[in-house]
């Protein structure tokens, strides 16, 4: 059913939490969603001509990168782009075959393949960008944030994290249950300040994003050391700088 | 948005074939369209269908359609199925009724008709206007626009075969009013789209506001993807205006004025100046729906073009 399933308080909300302050732009995230994704519950993602001009590909993660602000207070931002399992999601609603779901259970938000139509009504109705097209096979896919990794019980419990959380360098990117205001990750969100992504849409999304943190002072120019009275290497002119700093 | 053809025919020939059934379910059990009318039913079952079968084109999986009916209660699209094959049921018995004679039934079976093809364009504009991330869609001038649109086609399809059947008056009329309240509406909802502002912008997008204003330093990919050319589409949009000036001077005011003209001369002539109202009529629309795409932002591209 594509109604959305009735929020109670208390409810799961598996999301991510993603440090704009710590990301480093590497692309690791996009490059590991991709591996693991082509060959779990969405693969194959399909690749059109990789090997030549006009390669392009359907990527659950997409790293932007953005100036902010000018002069001192300017920065460069690196800002990955994933679905954000939000929890009034019209990408589900529109949906006319039921292919799109909310779990009930954890909130991700899930396409089933073997329903959809491929009528990208979805996509259209999602303002982050979420969902992108497999056109060889003629559904939509989108972000599953890993379900096939996050319960997989043949894995070390360690690694039962989406595949960007796990691969990050950085640490930028943290999992959890959003909706246990105790979780670390509300935690985090609740330390830091995070952010929804335009929250005028009313989609409340889950994930959310911590801001690059203030830098308080603009550190201070470095001095140019000066030359000590050895770089002098005249015996006259060391004398004379001897005699003329008295 | 890209404006893909299979779309822009299936709202153009269905819309107008609604038009034209809902006009000849409300006008043939009053008498007021001349001849028996299976020919306009005939016209009006073939612009739908094949409208319908266009937008199967537009699918993944064209041969899966059939589950699109199932989530009414959620989803317009669905809703818009679901009408559009119950509009099937009184407009074929609308076709049997005007078959054998029937009046009683051709009335009720008409208004069926009629209802049912207010609903299933109903359904269609909400489709585009339910979508929050699309402010030229989702706008309250979207919905008046389908199903205004869809009556001017559908009158002057009725008013040409009327007057190919000897009369008519009241079709062409209609044609003239409904045209005109179209254009006045169309007219008013461009106004609307260029004066509102962006629903939302790239720093609510990104969050980072709070530093200043923020601008792309890399895009994610250098090559093309599904959103930029799904969402991302900007071709021609630079010829917008003067679009806007075709479809409105040879979609409306001209067909508006061969309607008024074919009321006062009748006869053949008027047959004629009909039948190049309805053609202009139609290609006016294709382009409207044209732009209705191509003018049409989505949120997602202020990631990428901020």
């Amino acid at each position: 059913m594509t109604c959305l399933p009735e929020i109670t308080p208390g409810q799961t909300k598996l999301g991510l939490v993603i440090d704009l302050d710590t990301c480093v732009g590497c692309q690791a995230c996009a490059t590991n969603c991709k591996e693991w994704n082509a060959s779990g519950h969405s693969g194959p993602l399909p690749d059109t001509k990789p090997y030549s001009a006009g390669a392009e590909g359907v990527w659950f993660n997409r790293v932007h990168s953005y100036e902010a602000g000018e002069g001192e207070r300017g920065r460069t931002v690196n800002f990955p782009r994933s679905c954000l399992h939000c929890e009034t999601p019209d990408c589900v609603t529109v949906c006319p075959t039921g292919a799109s779901y909310k779990r009930i259970e954890d909130g991700i938000v899930l396409v089933d393949h073997d329903l959809c139509i491929g009528c990208g009504l979805c996509a259209w109705a999602c303002p982050y960008g979420a969902r992108e097209m497999d056109e060889d096979e003629g559904v939509m896919k989108k972000c599953t944030l890993c379900i096939d990794r996050i319960y997989n019980t043949n894995i070390p419990e360690a690694q039962r994290q989406p595949a960007c959380v796990l691969t990050c360098p950085t640490s930028a990117r943290h999992f959890g249950d959003l909706g246990d205001p105790e979780s670390k990750v509300s935690k985090l969100v609740a330390e830091r300040g995070g952010q929804p992504l335009m929250p005028e849409l009313g989609y409340k999304p889950v994930n959310s994003y911590l801001p690059p943190r203030n830098r308080s002072s603009v550190a201070a120019k470095p001095e140019e050391a000066a030359p000590t009275p050895m770089d002098i290497k005249n015996p006259l002119l060391r004398w004379m700088d001897k005699v003329l700093t008295r | 948005m890209n404006p893909a053809p299979s779309i822009v025919f299936f709202t153009t020939a269905s819309g107008a074939g609604y038009g034209l059934l809902f006009w000849l379910g409300l006008l043939r059990p009053l008498g007021l369209v001349p001849g028996q009318g299976l020919v306009a039913l005939a016209l009006a079952l073939v612009l739908i269908t094949a409208g319908l079968l266009s937008s199967t084109l537009h699918l993944g999986n064209p041969q899966r359609a059939w589950r699109a009916v199932s989530q009414w209660r959620s989803s317009w699209l669905s809703r818009e199925g679901v009408a559009a094959i119950l509009t099937y049921i009184p407009a074929l018995l609308l076709g049997l009724a005007l078959w054998v004679d029937a009046p009683t039934l051709a009335l009720a079976a008409g208004l069926l008709a009629a209802a049912g093809a207010i609903a299933t364009v109903y359904c269609t504009g909400m489709i585009y206007a339910s979508l929050k991330p699309i402010r030229q869609w989702h706008h309250p001038l979207v919905v008046p626009g389908y199903l205004a649109l869809s009556a001017f086609s559908g009158a002057v399809l009725l008013a040409m075969l009327a007057a190919f059947a000897g009369g008519g008056a009241v079709p062409a009329l209609l044609a003239t009013l409904t045209g005109a309240a179209a254009l006045l509406l169309k007219r008013a909802y461009w106004q609307a789209i260029d004066a509102a502002p962006p629903i939302a912008t790239i720093e609510s997008a990104t969050t980072l506001g709070f530093i200043g204003k923020v601008r792309q330093l890399d895009p994610p990919h250098t090559e093309q993807n599904y959103l930029l050319r799904e969402m991302g589409f900007r071709i021609a949009r630079k010829h917008a205006a003067k679009l806007r000036l075709i479809a409105q001077g040879a979609g409306f005011a001209l067909p508006v004025l061969l309607a008024l003209l074919a009321v006062l001369i009748g006869g053949t002539p008027a047959a004629l100046a009909l039948t190049l109202g309805a053609v202009l009529a139609i290609g006016g629309l294709l382009i409207e729906r044209w732009l209705m795409f191509a003018e049409a932002t989505h949120t997602v591209m202020l990631y990428y073009r901020g």
